[in-house]
């Protein structure tokens, strides 16, 4: 008995660890990105490649996800509205949703899921055969090379996707609520720029930013310490891909919290 | 000037150099032998400062590497070379991209200068014509040459080969010895070279180490090797089935 639980305490205690440490390394290289961002040179190129990559290829299972989203939260909403008899609000609910807290996460979801997990097996693919260690040698600092263009694409990409996506989902639900439930394209689009403030706006964006960096920083962490062959590239971008998401997940609550408490 | 001091470094649990020293002259050409997985690759990339030792310095002409600020030791990098074991090729970029990184990252030169130094140095690893290819079009031979091509660009003063002629033909092998010795006698480069081929071995040393157990256990000239009467060194150069080598691997089973 007093066995299971020394045992149980220490796989505890082992996990805790591991967070810290986990944290603590994301830290680091998050510090060292933001360090060799300022050291010239900077090539261009290399973003514009990643945030095209990032951007212009994930655009349209961002739009198919966030036209159906549209779609989906005005049937929703839609189906408790009526009983109220208050349809015109369907507008509001939509917009708002979309914009603050559907959109941002929605669309960071996807890019973790899609370019995350593809920086974390190309870097990975990179640390196993010995590319990272190759650069090293020719005076050629991987965090510069690697981590750095991806991280300012990332960090640009998602809150421009993220404008986008919120643009589709909204009208996803214009177009259900003016074909299907006969609300009228003016008052909708009156309702719908009526409750949306610049705060609203911003705010969802400003998470976007920072689940940006997240995405950029699991996927290139992950896959700079990615060890063990083909076997350890797939472990390696499952464990970037779900860190990613929970860390997504957890910053969102924490910056709604704020957002809420404090800044009402 | 390259003085490696009594370095240890350990992986997990297993410890691989174990109180290693080895000094490399200037204009050297330093053959390191070794049983497959004894520690020559980590060997080479602690000199190259990739890893670092748990213990113990590495030296490059009077500096500590591991003490250096890292925009220091990229300069000394700039000097060296490394040839990886599995050419390390970038495989996001061309051949072309590949052997003339250092000068497309840090030279100052027109991009008509630096595809002429690439074309020189595919040209001295016998290879033309494949800068537009990418590695995964490469044959594992052709792909460590064109890692050597790799390190030559920037024409290096320090070298370090890891089983340059593995895998490659007996011919283009040999031309890659060739080519090892008339960099050192043309250009007085310093090598460090692994290799598991005697042959070659005996052909490109200035001075031949053997890495066992952690440590250099035997230097020498070819000819001081050759004729050595260490039992180990002289199984291994033999490669001999039986002696004490394998009677040790016996014993820990
Ligand atoms: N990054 C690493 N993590 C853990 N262990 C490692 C690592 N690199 C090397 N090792 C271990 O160190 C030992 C020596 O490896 P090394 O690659 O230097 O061998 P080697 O002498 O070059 O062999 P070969 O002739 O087959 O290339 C091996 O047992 C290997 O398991
Ligand atoms: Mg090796």
């Amino acid at each position: 008995m007093a066995k299971n639980i020394i045992s149980f305490a220490h796989k505890v205690g082992a996990h805790i660890v591991y967070y810290v440490d986990y944290v603590g390394a994301l830290t680091r290289l998050f510090f060292k990105t933001l360090y060799w961002i300022f050291i010239p040179p900077l090539k261009g190129q290399r973003i514009m490649r990643q945030a095209f990559i990032i951007g212009v290829e994930s655009l349209p299972i961002v739009s198919l996800v966030a036209f159906f989203i549209g779609v989906i939260l005005a049937l929703q909403t839609a189906y408790q509205m009526q009983k109220l008899s208050s349809e015109i609000y369907i507008a509001n609910i939509v917009a708002l949703s979309i914009v603050r807290e559907l959109g941002p996460v929605i669309t960071s979801l996807i890019v973790a899921g899609r370019c995350g997990a593809a920086i974390t097996a190309e870097l990975g693919t990179m640390k196993v055969t010995e590319q990272i260690d190759a650069l090293e040698t020719l005076a050629a600092n991987p965090i510069k090379y690697l981590v750095v263009p991806r991280f300012l694409a990332f960090t640009f990409m998602v809150p421009v996707l993220t404008m986008y996506a919120n643009l589709v989902g909204i009208i996803g639900g214009y177009l259900i609520c003016v074909y299907r439930l006969g609300i009228r394209s003016s008052m909708y689009l009156n309702m719908t720029f009526d409750s949306l403030q610049i705060k609203d706006v911003t705010t969802g964006l400003f998470k976007t930013l920072i689940f940006g960096m997240i995405i950029a920083m699991v996927g290139c962490l992950e896959g700079m310490r990615t060890e063990g062959g083909a076997e350890g590239v797939g472990k390696a971008t499952t464990l970037s891909v779900v860190t990613s998401f929970i860390l997504i997940i957890a910053a969102d609550c924490v910056f709604t919290a704020i957002f809420y408490f404090i800044f009402p | 000037m390259i003085e490696i001091k009594n370095i240890y470094k350990n992986f997990n649990s297993s410890k691989i150099l174990k109180g290693l020293s080895l000094n490399i002259a200037d204009g050297e050409t330093k053959v390191i032998i070794g049983r497959s997985g004894c520690g020559k690759s980590v060997l080479l990339k602690h000199i190259m400062g990739v890893l670092r030792p748990e213990s113990g310095e590495i030296i490059i002409d009077g500096k500590n590497i591991a003490k250096i600020s890292s925009k220091e030791l990229n300069k000394l990098r700039m000097r060296m070379a490394m040839v990886f074991q599995g050419g390390a090729l970038f495989d996001s970029l061309t051949v072309g991209e590949n052997v003339g990184f250092t000068l497309y990252e840090y030279s100052k030169l027109g991009a008509r200068e630096i595809e002429h130094r690439v074309e020189e140095s595919l040209s001295n690893v016998e290879l033309c014509g494949i800068q537009k290819l990418l590695p995964s079009e490469l044959s594992g031979g052709m792909k460590k040459r064109v890692a050597i091509a790799r390190a030559l660009c920037v024409n290096p003063e320090i070298i370090l080969y890891d089983e340059p002629t593995t895998g490659v033909d007996p011919i283009t092998a040999d031309s890659i010895n060739e080519l090892i010795r008339s960099l050192h006698d043309k250009l007085k480069v310093t090598s460090i070279v692994v290799t598991h081929d005697m042959k070659s071995a005996y052909r490109i040393a200035d001075k031949i180490a053997m890495l066992y157990h952690g440590k250099i256990i035997a230097e020498g000239s070819a000819e001081e090797i050759q004729q050595t009467n260490h039992p180990v060194v002289y199984q291994f150069i033999n490669g001999l089935a039986k002696g004490p080598i394998t009677e040790t691997i016996d014993k820990c089973i």
